[in-house]
């Protein structure tokens, strides 16, 4: 039987990611949707030389913009090699936990920074806006550790763009944002840069609190006057020590694996996966626009059936 | 010498085309182009729609201009943050309300983009990217390496956008450039009340030769600017427009811009 799924072309690649910090991170928060934690090498950390040729070639290819993530990329102790590389390239956001920082580290960043046309992204992920709403997530007495990291931040210049997941119904967003920006204000951030995710149902996460139903896949009759711009996959690869993946949130799954080089790495990709599902509701999940605006209309899109 | 000047992002800012037009003739300059985004933030749209199909300046459709024109039920800014979006629907509501039958249809014809050579640069006009009216090309995010691959494919020697409504120029590789003329329609977030638009001036094609130097100038517009706010106070639009035009600060639209633009501004 034919494959009910829709299949993506990469349009142009816009935006590449790097899993810099492959799956080894010094928290082990229990959303993470790749199941990131000290021990977890399943993708190890990817070293300078590893990842230059890829750099290389994203500058041939018309490669608009950089992100970095992992595992945490500031364990990673190439990464501001990495990272000023890029700067000389385009512009390049970190995705972290905020929890390694030093004034020296945010210092250096801020030169980097200062020295190049681009920006440079700081995205703090941090789960609720108090202790006792964080770190049944990320862990014990990590709420204190990641403001200090945004204090730092906010010190050298920096407004990073807070993260959270949203471990609430979608109807307190309003209330729980309310709560970041009162918290965050007690630490000098006027305005912060907030940006909601959606929960993916996969790796811890699925664990801690549900995994997809059946029924959530995308099928070629949902994408029927849908933007498929919207789908990550249509404008992004990530590389990791690997190789190039589809996507940073498919990318321990078995075959996300689409090639050594970029340039062999953009055939199209069959959306069977029930994470797309998520990506095709709330859509530019992963990139730095804010909270990621939602359509509820595209809710109702599922197949029905029961839960 | 040819010299041309190029606008976009009016806002429904008649005061300012108006301004702009007086400066541009005073400058002899007589090739003017307007890349879209006739309306939003301010009142009357119908004003600017006037102006510009009575001096019959060539206009390239901006993301607003197509949804007014087609009818939508929203402006395709492309915004993501909840707050954004609600002052961007106060805005398209009031535009699109006040926006004539007779200029929609004109606005849905407006071309995507507009094609003109100057000295010997191929010149590609339109809103937001050759190849997507709302794409945000921003001075801090768009590298190099990415223009360059807009040049090839697209044709062209100098692409000229407006969509961010925030100026910039860079030649990412020699003879190449890219161009924001900027927005006439709101001051760029520098807390000044003068707003932008661009004049570029090239050799002609036969005198051109590799001693060929484009010459981008963005030009610093004062206007009216506290008779649009005290026009805008009396047509109900909301306060938050109405300090932009004052201070020169962006009160809204904010959450789209990256780190190196959010920190120029003031909130």
């Amino acid at each position: 039987m034919a494959s009910d799924h829709p299949i993506l072309q990469l349009d142009h690649l816009d935006t590449l990611w790097f899993q810099i910090a492959g799956t080894l991170c010094n928290l082990r928060c229990n959303h993470c949707f790749i199941s990131c934690s000290p021990e977890n090498r399943a993708l190890s950390m990817m070293t300078f030389d590893q990842f230059l040729p890829h750099l290389q070639e994203a500058a041939q290819l018309g490669v608009k913009e950089f992100y970095f993530t992992g595992g945490e990329p500031f364990a990673n102790s190439d990464l501001l090699k990495i990272l000023e590389a890029t700067l000389q390239v385009g512009p390049a956001t970190v995705l972290t936990n905020a929890t390694l920082f030093s004034s020296q580290l945010v210092k250096e960043l801020a030169c980097m920074r200062d020295a190049s046309i681009y920006s440079l992204e700081l995205r703090v992920s941090m789960d609720g806006f108090s202790a006792e709403t964080n770190d049944p997530i990320r862990g014990p007495g990590t709420f204190k550790r990641i403001m200090r990291g945004i204090k730092l931040l906010l010190d050298g210049g920096f407004l990073p763009i807070i993260t959270a997941m949203r471990s609430w119904p979608i109807e307190q967003d309003e209330a729980q944002l309310a709560g970041f920006k009162t918290s965050l204000a007690e630490i000098g951030y006027r305005f912060p840069r907030i940006k909601l995710l959606p929960a993916l149902k996969i790796g811890q996460e699925a664990r801690r609190d549900h995994g997809y139903s059946e029924h959530d896949y995308i099928t070629k009759s949902m994408m029927v006057g849908y933007d498929s711009n919207q789908l990550i996959c249509s404008s992004s690869r990530i590389v990791s020590a690997r190789g190039v993946h589809v996507c940073p949130i498919l990318v321990d799954q078995p075959d996300s694996l689409l090639g050594q080089r970029l340039s062999s790495a953009k055939q199209s990709f069959e959306l069977r996966y029930q994470a797309c599902m998520t990506c095709y509701q709330y859509g530019a999940l992963c990139s730095n626009a804010s909270s990621a605006a939602v359509n509820l209309e595209r809710m109702t899109l599922s197949r029905p059936g029961p839960r | 010498m040819q010299r041309i000047a190029l606008f976009g992002g009016v806002y429904s800012n008649y005061l300012a085309l108006e301004a702009l037009l007086k400066d541009a003739r005073a400058r002899g300059l007589q090739c003017l182009y307007c890349l879209g985004d006739l309306g939003a933030f301010g009142p009357w749209p119908d004003r600017v729609c006037q102006i510009l199909r009575e001096t019959e300046i060539p206009v390239v459709q901006g993301n607003y201009d197509n949804s007014v024109g087609n009818r939508l039920a929203d402006c395709q800014c492309g915004y993501t943050d909840p707050r954004d979006n609600y002052f961007a629907k106060q805005s398209y509501d009031y535009t699109f309300r006040h926006t004539s039958s007779e200029n929609k249809n004109w606005l849905r014809k407006l071309p995507r983009e507009i094609r003109i050579q100057v000295g010997p640069y191929r010149v590609l006009l339109c809103h937001g990217s050759p190849r997507k009216m709302n794409e945000f090309l921003w001075e801090t995010t768009t590298s190099d390496a990415f223009l360059n691959w807009l040049f090839e494919k697209h044709d062209a020697d100098i692409i000229v956008g407006t969509h961010t409504g925030l100026h910039w120029h860079r030649e990412p590789s020699p003879g190449k450039h890219f161009i924001n003329c900027g927005a006439i329609g709101r001051p760029p977030n520098d807390g000044q009340t003068t707003v932008v638009y661009t004049i570029i001036s090239a050799d002609n094609a036969e005198n051109a030769g590799n001693a060929c130097r484009l010459k981008v100038d963005f030009i610093r517009l004062a206007y009216d600017h506290e008779r649009l706010a005290a026009e805008m106070a009396s047509e109900g639009l909301p306060e938050e427009f109405i300090e932009t035009i004052r201070t020169g600060w962006w009160t809204t639209c904010n959450e789209i811009l990256p780190a190196k633009e959010r920190a120029r501004g003031n909130y």
